[in-house]
This record gives structure tokens, sequence and C-alpha cells, in this order.
């Protein structure tokens, strides 16, 4: 049996709802029934279900309706006409103390903005889930420390969350998510706030995690990449409507619809991927902080024989090889800034990676990845291979 | 032409019914009423009296250590206090001092006590929002004096009818900033709390009302000043304190002991104000 099912769910923002829904039943577009009747069509007659253990991503644009559909799964937008079923419950026509054991209990969820309370401490969030529903105060301590522990947390338990970083924070919102050990994760855009490297180190960490436990996730992306990553299977909805769901596989294959096909020739890898999709962590040098011996030592700890020099607040200034560092040291010298090389190669984080691919054929740096004469990242020449063999590889079994 | 059909127009005897209602409330409720003026006057007779007790000096330094932690450990607004209420008590005005404090703080807490649930059932109900709004909007422009009739038909002359009076008057920023701050609460955390499956009470005192403190106190603040001011008005039917003085000096035209009296009301006023400012943090 399904874990999630969910049946003709339809959600009408706006008055006249009656002759909205009455449209959406002889099948009339979002738009012809705003025109008609002046009501948005937020969820357009949904039909899907999702199996227990699964990634189920629902991907689509902005306005599509995906975050108005993950909603009405815990009711927190209502349905204007549908079912929900939740191991073969209704959800859909539970009164408010049915549904509120079913929040407790089943569904937990994870908010793009994280949805950390900022008068609570990093334990207190985690602990409110048990915390509502009446757990002693030893018993939700100790799980909701087990919960952060989990996620590797535990020593920041006594902050509060702007004193965490994005990502932190997004763990916490995961952390305390799962204290409450619900069967089935809503995930709002939950990385999608994050900067790009946080972002894949997230997504790892959710594959990993999924391992070990199994839980049922709807996965709410408006991103491809992300989808394709994630999802076991995925639904793309456009205006309210889910217009195709299948593995990832099958939707590059044989996309459903003109609108789906647009989605997937995006897909080409080397189109869609960017600078920031393949970019590291950059190691560098501050100016004013490291000198040549600094920077000598640097380079042979990390075994690179150049490396990116920036300013205090990270503006990039250029990079430093390994031989004129040994020859400075040996002169006295004290500052970096007289061999210091400037004609360092820079892209923004947009730029597409068979650009860098011109780029990077033949010169020695890496690549410097700059938003706003700020260092974001560095590509190193093998990624851009890797990336761009990854994509033919992919080419040819679709093809 | 046209002056000549609105002139037809009878006068209607707004103030009739007006005066009307209020003498039916005054003689159908006369037991409630004198049953809260009896009340109310033991009550703040007996804070007058207690605070009366604690010697000035001790009074004093007791401020100073309010101020001086609530600061978090700074001399300054200590030193004002010091400084501020020696002058009260130089001026012979601690008496008066007292009395003016007895009202403001018993008119604030009676607006607390109302203003806040009442804005908290303003935020959840636009029923009650749409309703109470232009009672706030009557209460806060009707000029001041207006409520002192009815205060005087009520109950009298002295310390309860000024407390009625100034409870009229402070009230609706209680409420407004308290409706305010739960209306501010971002919908993400009112989404994260039901998401858990709070009930509409852990919703609000769990959630709302810790995220909208800030701003709550910021009305509560406004609030005590307003009072302040009222009190101050509320002389005029016989509200003891700073007032009284300043009042007696209006009347006889000396403008040094209206001074000397109003400069105190600014000292009691600087104090309260800082104080609660920095609670709030």
């Amino acid at each position: 049996m399904a874990k999630v099912k969910v049946e003709n769910l339809v959600k009408i923002f706006g008055r006249r709802e009656e002759q909205a829904l009455k449209l959406v039943r002889e099948g009339k577009s979002k738009e012809e029934i705003l025109k008609q009747t002046g009501a948005t069509v937020g969820v357009n007659r949904a039909n899907f279900s999702v199996e227990e253990g699964e990634i189920f991503v629902i991907m689509g644009l902005s306005g599509s309706g995906k975050s108005t559909l993950v909603r009405m799964l815990n009711r927190l937008i209502e349905p204007t006409e549908g079912n929900i079923y939740i191991d073969g419950e209704n959800i859909s026509t539970m009164n408010e103390q049915e549904l509120r054991e079913v929040r407790r209990k089943k569904i937990s969820m994870v908010f793009q903005n994280f949805g950390l309370f900022p008068h609570r401490t990093i334990l207190k969030n985690t602990e409110y889930g048990l915390e509502v529903q009446g757990i002693d105060k030893e018993t939700r301590q100790k799980k909701a420390e087990k919960a952060l522990e989990n996620a590797g947390l535990l020593p920041y338990k006594d902050q509060y969350p702007n004193q965490l970083s994005g990502g932190m924070q997004q763990r916490v919102g995961l952390a305390r998510a799962l204290a409450n050990d619900p069967e089935i994760l809503l995930m709002d855009e939950a990385f999608s706030a994050l900067d790009p490297l946080i972002r894949r180190d997230m997504q790892d960490e959710l594959i990993e995690m999924q391992k070990n436990m199994n839980k049922t996730i709807i996965f709410i992306t408006h991103d491809l990449n992300e989808s394709l990553r994630l999802g076991d299977r995925i639904a793309i909805m456009k205006d309210g409507e889910v217009v195709q769901i299948g593995t990832g596989e099958e939707i590059l294959t044989n996309p459903a619809n003109e609108y789906v096909q647009r989605f997937v020739e995006d897909v080409d890898r080397a189109k869609v991927l960017t600078a920031e999709n393949i970019m590291e962590r950059p190691t560098f040098l501050t100016l004013g902080q490291a000198g040549p011996r600094v920077a000598l030592q640097r380079m042979q700890q990390e075994g690179l024989s150049n490396m990116l020099v920036v300013d205090k607040d990270r503006t990039l200034r250029g990079y430093v090889t390994d031989e004129e560092v040994a020859a400075a040291v040996k002169q006295g010298n004290t500052d970096l800034t007289s061999i210091l090389h400037t004609d360092i190669p820079q892209v923004p984080r947009k730029a597409l990676v068979n650009e860098l691919f011109d780029l990077i054929h033949n010169i020695q740096t890496p690549v410097a990845v700059v938003e706003d004469g700020k260092l974001q990242g560095i590509v190193v020449r093998s990624f851009v291979i890797a990336a761009l063999a990854k994509e033919s590889e992919e080419s040819n079994t679709n093809g | 032409m046209d002056n000549s059909i609105l002139n037809n127009i009878p006068e209607l005897p707004v103030a009739d019914w007006v005066e009307t209602g209020v003498d039916w409330l005054t003689d159908n409720l006369a037991f409630l009423f004198d049953a809260l003026k009896d009340g109310g006057d033991t009550l703040m007779d007996g804070m007058v009296d207690l605070l009366s007790f604690i010697p000035p000096v001790l009074f004093i330094l007791l401020v100073a250590a309010a101020a001086f932690f609530a600061t978090g450990k700074k001399f300054g607004l200590a030193a004002f206090s010091i400084v501020g209420l020696l002058y009260i008590y130089n001026q012979g005005l601690w008496e008066q001092l007292l009395e003016t404090l007895t009202l403001v703080i018993i008119a604030s807490l009676i607006s607390i006590i109302i203003g806040i649930p009442v804005g908290i059932w303003m935020a959840k109900s636009q029923w009650a929002n749409a309703i109470i709004q232009p009672i706030l909007d009557f209460m806060q422009t009707m000029p001041a004096f207006v409520y002192l009739i009815p205060a005087v038909a009520f109950f009298g002359i002295g310390m309860v009818p000024g407390v009625f009076s100034s409870v009229i008057f402070a009230l609706p920023p209680t409420v407004r900033f308290t409706n305010l701050g739960i209306r501010q609460v971002s919908e993400e955390m009112v989404e994260a709390a039901e998401s858990f499956g709070s009930t509409g009470s852990q919703k609000l005192f769990k959630v709302e009302l810790p995220l909208a403190k800030p701003t709550i106190m910021a009305g509560i603040n406004q609030t005590i000043l307003l009072a302040l001011s009222m009190v101050v008005i509320a002389s005029m039917i016989g509200a003891p304190g700073l007032g009284e003085d300043v009042l007696t000096a209006l009347q006889r035209a000396q403008v040094g002991s209206g001074f000397v009296a109003g400069l105190g009301l600014v000292v009691l006023a600087i104090i309260l104000d800082r104080l609660m400012q920095n609670f709030n943090k």
C-alpha cells in the first residue's frame, strides 16, 4: 500500500470558489479559470502516490503550485477538494484533534528559510515537536540531544539560531523534524536558501541519512539538478497540474509534453552546469596576514604549486607560485605584494562549463570563481573534464 | 436656498442622548460604581501608604539600583534617578510623587490586563479587529478632558475617576501594539508551530507572544507615558499628585511653582520610560 496517496487534490484561492471548482472539474486550465472567475487555481486535480522509503521530488517553477501542494499534505493549507491518504487514513476529513496527532507523530516539515524559532536555543528548537506533545522534560531533552548529536550539532545546543550559519541552521531544522521520529518528511525547498557548496553537501548528507533511516520524503524544489540527484521519482508541476511523474531517467528519456521537454533540454550538462555547480572550496592566502614564509608552508602542506591571494574582505588580488615564494623567503622579503601575479583567470558563478573548458585548456593556475570581486570558489581542470565526461556518457545512454 | 434645506433639518439632540445614557448608567449601576470606587480607593490609599512607609533615602537607592542593573550596569540613568528624585524631595513634592506614581502604576496595570487579551483577540479575529479598531480611534482622538465628565458622574472626584479616565486614554497603544506584534509574526514561524501539531494556545504562548514581545513592550511603554500625562489632566477632577500642584499653579498664575512641579513630572516620566525600555531588551 502506498504510504501517501493523493487523489484529485484541488486548491482554489480567491472568491467564487464554487464556480471555479466547477470549471476545474470540466478540465479548464488555470488561465481560463482566472479569466472567467477571477479565482486562482493553486493546485489542479493532482494525483500521485508515494511509496514507503521513497524520496519523491515535486519539481516546478515558482507559481507552479508545488508549495501549496505540499502544505495540503499536512493541511497547513486546507484543500478545496480531493483526498489525501496516509497509511490509508484520510487526512482531508480528519477533525482538528486527529490532524494534530498526525502532525505530531507522523509528518514533520522542513522549511525553506529554516523556520527556527529565534527566541529558543538550538536544543529548545529541536525539542519543540516533543514539547507540544506533552512529553516530560527529561525524555524530550534526551531525544532532542540524540537528534542533534546525529547531525553533529550537539556542541551548539545552547546557542541561538542567529549564531549559526545557514547550513547549520538547516541541519537544526532537519534534526528538529527528525526528533519526534516521523514517518514522513516534507521538505519545502529545504536547501534552496543555501549557497551552492553547502547545498551539495546537504544533498549528500540527506542521501546518506536516508540509507539508514528509510523515511518517506517528499521534497519540493525548483532545481532540476537537485531533483535528479535526490529523487527516486520526480513529479513535474506546471500551473497547478502534475504534468509528469517518473524516475529521472524516464523523464529525461520520454518527456511527457513540451514543458517537460524544455526542462530536459536544459539538462544537457555542459549547458546547464555552471561554475558554481563544480567549484570547490578555495584555499587562499590573505594579504596582510600571510607573508612568504606562511605561504610557503601552506603550499607545502597542501601540495600546491600556486595559491590564490585575497584581501581581508575576500577580494581576489592574484596568485603566487611556490618558486617565487621560496625565493622571497631566501631574500628575507616579508610582503607577498611584490611577487603577486594578477593575470588570474576569473569567471562568474553562472559561467557555463563548456566556456570554462576553453579557458582552462592551456593554463596552469586554477580558475577563480568571483562574484562582485569576491572569491567564491575555484575550478580546477580535472573537475571540468569530469563534468563534461559525465555529460557525454549520459547523452550516450539517453540517445 | 441650499442652506435653507440644511437649516430645516432639526438639530439632533446628541448631547441629550449621551446625557440620558450616562444618567441611566449612573442611576442603574450605582452599586457597581460605588463598589469600584470604595475598592479602588482602599487599594490606592493602601499603596500610597505602603510607598510612604519606605524611607525616601531607601526608595531613591532602590530606584537607582534598579536603573543601574536594568541599563546593564551603567551609571547614567542611576545617577539621573538619584539627582532627579532628590530634587523632588527637596522641593517638598515627595508625597505628591508617590500619589502620581500609584495612579500611573494602577492605570497602566489595568490597561495592560485589559489591553493584551483584547489585542490578541483582534489579531485572531477579523471581526474583532474590524469592530475594535474604530473604538480605539475614538478613544484616542476624543479630547482627554471629555472623559473627565462621565468619570465624575460615575465615581465622584478623587483617585478612582482619575484612574478610570487614564485607562481610557492610555489603553489603545497596548491593544494596538499587541495586535500588530502578533500579526507581524512571520508566516513561516506560524507554519512551523502548526506543522508540529501545536494547539492554538501552544502556538500563542510558545511562539507568537514571545516573538511579539518587543512590540508589545513598546506599546506598554507608550501606555505608561500616556497614563502619566493623563493623571495630570485628571487632577482637574481631584486626582491627587504632582498634577494637582501644576493645576494650582495654573489657577494662581504662579509660573515658578508650576515649573517646579512640572519638572518633577518630567523626572518621573524619564525614569519610567528608560527603565521600561531597558527591561524590554
